[in-house]
């Protein structure tokens, strides 16, 4: 255990503040230099500059006492508020919760149940993380009710996940395998002052050589960490249980619907290029093809190094070039999954993968999409892989052939209760493939047949279900079924089905959903040793001889 | 709401045409035996297994009906305004369409309000509602997260106020509009006891 969650208050990084109002820094730096600059030019290439700015007033109004005493007084203000923002910004991780409180004239104390818990993110914005900084996001539900821990010590932050996660899941003593690695060449957290802490003036008394060394140490530990792999090697199956090679990666941005409007809008200017004397449509779309590049690039970035793998308190998804992001959902926590594929992806058999959950990341996920995107893209195989992580007891072969045939077969008897020809009056052409099916504690949704769909919903997890009909759907004796869930980008609806086989489904997924939830002791996954031996060497073992195998794919 | 009378035969003639049934299924009277007689073609919504649906208060169409009044009326003044004062004659006819089709539609107010019911099972709660579009919605009460009560100004003096049952979805929607204010208390109180008994992480 890390002093960090041994229940006392703890300061976050003494650079927090900094790193927080960073841009604020930054851009008021950006603002002074961009007033000064003909002073600047002056100064280096001695070049005459006509006289008038500000600082040739003070000067001449033999203001200069004033004036650096104001400026001094400034820079008094800004540090006292920053150490005092510092002070008063304490955190701690009981067995119970995670408090944190902040505020200097109004305080604030917020504090999330560790059995709520719906997420723990890390985050390392760019500037921060070469800073070796991180900011730990404790995710529960609800609108903006995240406890944010910004920032910590980059290999701190990974620390107190571990712990949050071990409270949270209900095993009371230390996993065997988890203290183990702690990095030997971490300087055991004294407290979160850790190399970091070297930059703050304070130890004027050490000598100038040491110093240096200590700085080179420093520097060094920087680059270390920045080039680090994603997923700190104590997470029970270091490897990434799917990669995206970057051609694919590529492709599947340029695939994307995006790329339509970008297509029309090309052959927009080039259409009025040839025609002629129209330059206001140039004008009008030629900045958003620019701006469109920078979409694709930042997609690309946010996209690079994807991970997922499986741990013990639950599946963790990162990503990110320069800022990167790395999320641990635990068990019980996805309320919908949604496997996807839109039609230009058919031909390279690329498939998307998506989440609704409960607790809301503040940040952006993979690609630059909301964080519940948990596959950016993926072949068939892949899908099965991050199925079996994030479905735990979901990974029997029947199931595994029934997910492929929700997937990509056409319809017919297959497993599903395909809506009734006469639905082709509403849906011409996915009336085929628009069905469900429920087993092992799951209900698929099965529709789309351009842009095709699957949608699985834990039942346990299911809030409630609904069937509905109106006039047109009663004349061809057909409804339509919802499945509720918490908000997010999956919706688990069918728009047609049989009026017989509606009734059927409502019954049996309602008696489903009490009977899954009265067996789910996710809260809590690993009070009981069943629950943990049956979800968590699961998606490890079959992750870690699966990994090689499907580079090549 | 806006063409209530209209499809509503649509749903009847195709449905049962041995009885013009004005409401199969709801009601204790109907709900003895609408599992024998599921009608081969063209058929409403119906949940054969179901048990006795209980109804809302009478006297909640009340409160449909003054709402539609103020409205009517709102719109009247909108439309006379924009007629009258702008010279729109086009107002006039949009007003006036408008009023019919929501007179036409007050007069099946009794009947939509007789389709709101529910029943609280042995581990969910049923909700029904509608006649042209209807809706049954199935919440396990583990899943409750609040049980909120409101009362508006019309409701308050017919002794009425509305219960709706708040899950994680947003999509849910169980609001059981017209519930006499005693009954109301007694349901809250049921149903946070239920969920009490059976509650489930989020």
């Amino acid at each position: 255990m890390t002093s960090l969650a041994d229940g006392d208050w703890h300061r976050l990084h003494p650079a927090s503040p900094l790193l927080r109002g960073g841009i604020f820094v930054f851009a008021l730096l950006g603002f002074v230099i961009a007033n000064l600059r003909e002073r600047f030019v002056d100064l280096v290439f001695g070049i005459p500059r006509e006289s008038g700015d500000p600082l040739d007033a003070i000067y001449e109004g033999g203001a200069v006492g004033w004036a650096l005493l104001i400026v001094a007084g400034i820079l008094l203000v800004i540090i006292v508020a920053f150490s005092l923002s510092w002070r008063m910004h304490t955190f701690r991780v009981t067995d119970e919760s995670v408090e944190v409180r902040s505020g200097i004239l109004f305080r604030s104390h917020r504090q999330a149940r560790l059995d709520r818990i719906q997420g723990v993110n890390i985050v390392r914005p760019l500037i921060p993380r070469l800073f070796g900084a991180a900011k730990l996001e404790v995710s529960v539900a609800g609108q903006d009710a995240n406890v944010q821990l910004a920032y910590l010590g980059s290999a701190l932050a990974d620390g107190l996940r571990r712990d949050i996660l071990r409270l949270a899941s209900g095993a009371r003593q230390p996993r065997a395998a988890v203290p183990g690695p702690i990095d030997p060449g971490q300087p055991l957290p004294a407290d979160e002052t850790d190399p970091a802490g070297t930059d703050q003036p304070g130890d004027i008394a050490a000598p100038a050589a040491n110093r240096r060394h200590a700085l080179n140490d420093y520097a060094s530990a920087r680059v270390g960490e920045f080039l680090a792999p994603e997923l700190d090697p104590d997470a029970a199956p270091p490897e990434s249980v799917v990669r995206i090679p970057v051609l694919r990666l590529i492709g599947s941005i340029v695939f994307s619907g995006f790329t339509v409007f970008v297509l029309v809008g090309i052959g927009a200017i080039i259409t009025s290029v040839i025609v002629g004397g129209s330059e206001w449509l140039l004008i009008a779309i030629f900045p958003g093809l620019i701006a469109s590049i920078g979409y694709y690039v930042s997609r690309f970035t946010k996209s690079l190094r994807y991970s997922i793998a499986g741990t013990p308190d639950g599946v963790r998804v990162g990503f990110g070039l320069l800022t990167t992001s790395n999320e641990t959902l635990p068990p019980g926590r996805i309320h919908a999954i949604g496997v996807t594929q839109p039609l230009a992806w058919r031909p390279f058999g690329w498939w998307q993968i998506s989440i609704n959950k409960a607790g809301h990341s503040t940040n952006d996920g993979a690609a630059g999409q909301a964080a519940t995107t948990v596959l950016p893209v993926g072949s068939l195989t892949d899908v099965g892989k991050v199925l079996e992580l994030i479905l735990p007891g979901f990974a029997i072969d029947e199931q595994r052939a029934l997910v492929i045939r929700g997937l990509t077969s056409r319809g017919g008897n297959d497993g599903f209760a395909n809506a009734p020809r006469r639905a082709a009056w509403l849906r011409p052409f996915s009336w085929r493939r628009t069905g469900y099916t429920v087993t092992a504690g799951a209900a698929l949704l099965r529709r789309g047949v351009l842009s095709r769909e699957l949608v699985l919903v834990p039942l346990a997890r299911l809030q409630s279900v609904g069937i509905d009909q109106g006039p047109v759907r009663r004349r061809l004796r057909l409804a339509s079924a919802r499945l509720h869930t918490v908000t997010g980008p999956v919706s688990a609806s069918l728009g047609v089905i049989d009026v017989d086989e509606a009734v059927r489904m409502f019954e049996a997924i309602s008696a489903g959903a009490v009977a899954s939830a009265d067996s789910d002791t996710s809260h809590h996954w690993s009070l009981v040793p069943a629950v943990t031996a049956a979800a968590a060497p699961a998606p490890g073992s079959t992750a870690a001889p699966a990994a090689p195998t499907e580079v090549t794919s | 709401m806006v063409e209530h009378s209209v499809p509503d035969n649509l749903g009847n003639d195709a449905a049962a045409p041995v009885i013009p049934d004005p409401e199969p299924g709801y009601g204790p009277a109907t709900t003895a035996d609408p599992a024998t007689d599921v009608p081969p073609v063209g058929a409403r919504l119906n949940l054969p297994e179901a048990g006795e649906w209980k109804r809302v208060s009478p006297k909640y169409v009340m409160v449909e009906i003054v709402g539609t009044v103020v409205f009517l009326l709102i719109v009247c003044a909108a439309a006379g305004a924009l007629w009258l004062l702008l010279d729109q004659t086009w107002a006039a006819w949009v007003g006036a369409a408008i009023a019919l089709v929501t007179l036409i539609s007050l007069a099946f107010e009794p009947r939509r309000v007789r389709s709101i019911g529910y029943q609280l099972r042995a581990d969910d709660l049923l909700f029904r509602r509608g006649i042209m579009y209807q809706r049954f919605v199935s919440v396990p009460y583990g899943r409750m997260q609040l049980v909120d009560i409101t009362r508006g100004p019309v409701a308050r003096v017919l002794g009425l106020a509305d219960l709706k049952f708040v899950t994680a979805a947003a999509s849910s929607g169980v609001a059981i509009p017209g519930l006499a204010e005693a009954d109301a208390d007694a349901l809250r109180d049921r149903l946070v006891e239920l969920a009490e008994s059976r509650r489930a992480g989020l």
